[in-house]
């Protein structure tokens, strides 16, 4: 296998098994917990779920002080990779390409090294967590293997795309192909590992604020 | 007195080119023209000319396979006269079943008889990809691909796979591959084989590499087999739209404003960034555009498979499988998963309840009173 089999390899049969687990993965997981229901509370209600749901999901973008103070590292860092992520996922001029052959449908690019730029601060910022997790007691402590495959299939990513768009290190076929095939170990192990809280995440502070909505009480 | 005639093999090439009423300016024009498309350095001229002007005529015999001639005619139709043609006219080309003038058993006679007296010399320039299913799927008078191929190489000092069918199998071994077509350095293990793919390859590349074979000897190769003086820098190195592409401007189809103002062609299906070839540097028709210069995004012709890679107007980023569907099945996968799942923790919920085992207060009482 050259490196031109290998490029038209993930970009053929391993991109469509990487997607396949990944959208059934990720349906799988939605439904599972939506079909846990819950009990239907009769007590009566002291405020409107909805609004209490709604208004949780902005409020928690942002941080009262003292847990500022006591995490800047992990908001600020946190902040920066998600930011810079979303830019690099959808904003780079080859990858809505890609979107627009899988949705059907494409949205307007950045320039190129605008997203470079992104990328460069975004791996930074993810180095920061990681040491930080490494150093900080409480948080390795708390850390599982999870975590750190986590972070590595979201940073190797990002890695190979900044070389193959630099063309570094090997040829552009090889880096691409690596590339590619980096993405679908992310797209495969994302809907079995904490990575899937990027589709729960609004449905969790949703759900808390409603249940503190339903009380009356201001979450 | 009448001067001896040398023997055409016994003639240099300087004295054959002399003879064919080139100038020393011409022949310097064309080694320097070598020298920068070889990216070597300026002072390298004078040693290509002193050593192509030494070189001896060498013995060519070249195969057609499964092929178009389209190589042939890139290098025969190439802007004539040309020096590339005449360094071309100045191999001793033996057989060559297009360019030759004998037929049938003549023209097979003249291979044998070039292959016998130059056993172990001559070199064997081959176009077309080898059929293994059948081998009548493709045969000169009577004698398989495979077995000419097998026949030839075995006296050859080199062989140079001109085109890509050649080089990596072609066209013809696009999906499904129907003649279970193959490339010369899948069958030939013994012999060092020189790549020139490209669909055709640049006529300039082909003599440049024959020139390069006669005066250096085997050019330094890539990773597929190519001449890393010819194949060294993709398309999109040297592509003068780089500067649209890095900054994000990019024409959307053939005929848009982007388009008129010259922008990036990658949304378009351009393969420039993954495609080693001297195109965007040396250019075609004498040196007048290349593809992309004239509005056209870059096949990649000159790596294996092209063919297959995904449609020549996609963008190279996008993954050539029917992506949309397959996600429709996936999802369509994931739900009846999640249905089976979902009534399966429906069940152990309600198997907890049912199984649930109250306590009265007197328990409790005579529990705590124990």
């Amino acid at each position: 296998m050259n490196e031109v089999d290998f490029l038209l390899w993930v970009k053929g049969s391993a991109f469509n098994i990487a997607l396949f687990i990944f959208v059934a993965g990720l349906v799988l997981r939605l439904f599972e917990i939506l079909s846990l229901g819950r009990k239907v509370n009769y007590a009566v209600p002291k405020g409107d779920p909805m609004q209490g749901g709604l208004r949780e999901i902005f409020r928690r973008f942002g941080t009262d002080k003292a847990t500022f103070q006591r995490s800047m590292i992990t908001i600020v860092a946190g902040y920066v990779f998600h930011i810079g992520l979303f830019v690099v996922i959808f904003l780079l001029a080859a990858h809505v390409e890609v979107f627009k052959s899988v949705l059907g449908f494409g949205w307007p690019n950045l320039s190129t090294p605008v997203v470079d730029a992104f990328a460069v601060v975004t791996m930074i910022a993810l180095v920061v967590v990681l040491i930080h997790r490494l150093q900080h007691p409480v948080k390795r402590f708390l850390s599982s293997p999870g975590d750190y495959v986590a972070w590595a299939v979201t940073f190797v990513p990002l890695l190979t795309g900044y070389m193959a768009y630099h063309h570094l290190l090997l040829s552009p076929q090889m880096m691409l192909g690596l590339h590619i095939l980096s993405v679908e170990v992310l797209l495969i192990v994302f809907p079995f590992t904490k990575l899937m809280h990027t589709f729960t995440v609004f449905l969790s502070r949703w759900y808390n604020g409603a249940s503190m909505g339903l009380r009356g009480v201001k979450s | 007195m009448r001067m001896q005639t040398p023997s055409p093999y016994e003639q240099t090439l300087g004295e054959h080119l002399r003879s064919q009423g080139i100038s020393r300016r011409s022949f310097l024009k064309f080694c320097g023209l070598l020298a920068s498309s070889m990216a070597l350095a300026p002072s390298m001229i004078p040693k290509i000319a002193e050593a192509l002007e030494q070189a001896k005529r060498p013995s060519v015999i070249w195969l057609s396979f499964q092929e178009c001639t389209g190589c042939t005619e890139s290098l025969t139709r190439s802007h004539s006269p040309s020096l590339e043609g005449l360094i071309f006219d100045a191999i001793s080309l033996d057989y060559h079943h297009t360019l030759q003038a004998a037929s049938g058993d003549a023209a097979e006679h003249a291979r044998e008889e070039a292959m016998k007296e130059h056993y172990g010399k001559y070199v064997l320039v081959v176009d077309g990809s080898i059929p293994l299913d059948n081998p009548g799927y493709s045969t000169i008078a009577g004698i398989s691909n495979l077995d000419m191929l097998k026949e030839a190489a075995a006296g050859a000092a080199a062989i140079i796979a001109v085109g890509t069918c050649a080089a990596y199998g072609g066209l013809p071994k696009a999906d499904p591959n129907p003649t279970g077509a193959v490339s010369v350095s899948d069958i030939i293990k013994d012999k060092p084989i020189i790549n020139v793919p490209g669909c055709p390859p640049i006529p300039v590349v082909i003599t440049g590499v024959i020139a390069h074979f006669l005066t250096f000897g085997l050019p330094e190769l890539d990773s597929l087999g190519r001449p890393k003086a010819f194949y060294g820098q993709s398309i999109h190195d040297r592509c003068y739209r780089r500067p649209f592409y890095e900054r994000g401007l990019f024409a959307e189809t053939f005929d848009d404003e982007g388009a008129k103002a010259g922008w990036c062609l990658y949304k378009l299906g351009c393969k420039g960034p993954v495609t080693y070839n001297a195109c965007a540097t040396t250019k075609w028709n004498d040196g007048t555009s290349f593809p992309i210069e004239s509005g056209h995004g870059c096949i990649g012709c000159s790596e294996p498979n092209f063919w297959d890679f995904g449609g020549f107007y996609k963008a190279l980023s996008i993954p050539t499988g029917a992506s949309g569907k397959n996600a429709v099945y996936a999802a369509a996968a994931g739900i009846a998963a999640g249905v089976a799942i979902g009534a399966m923790n429906k069940k152990s919920k309600a198997e907890a309840a049912s199984s649930h085992q109250t306590v009265t207060v007197e328990e409790l009482n005579q529990e705590s009173g124990s």
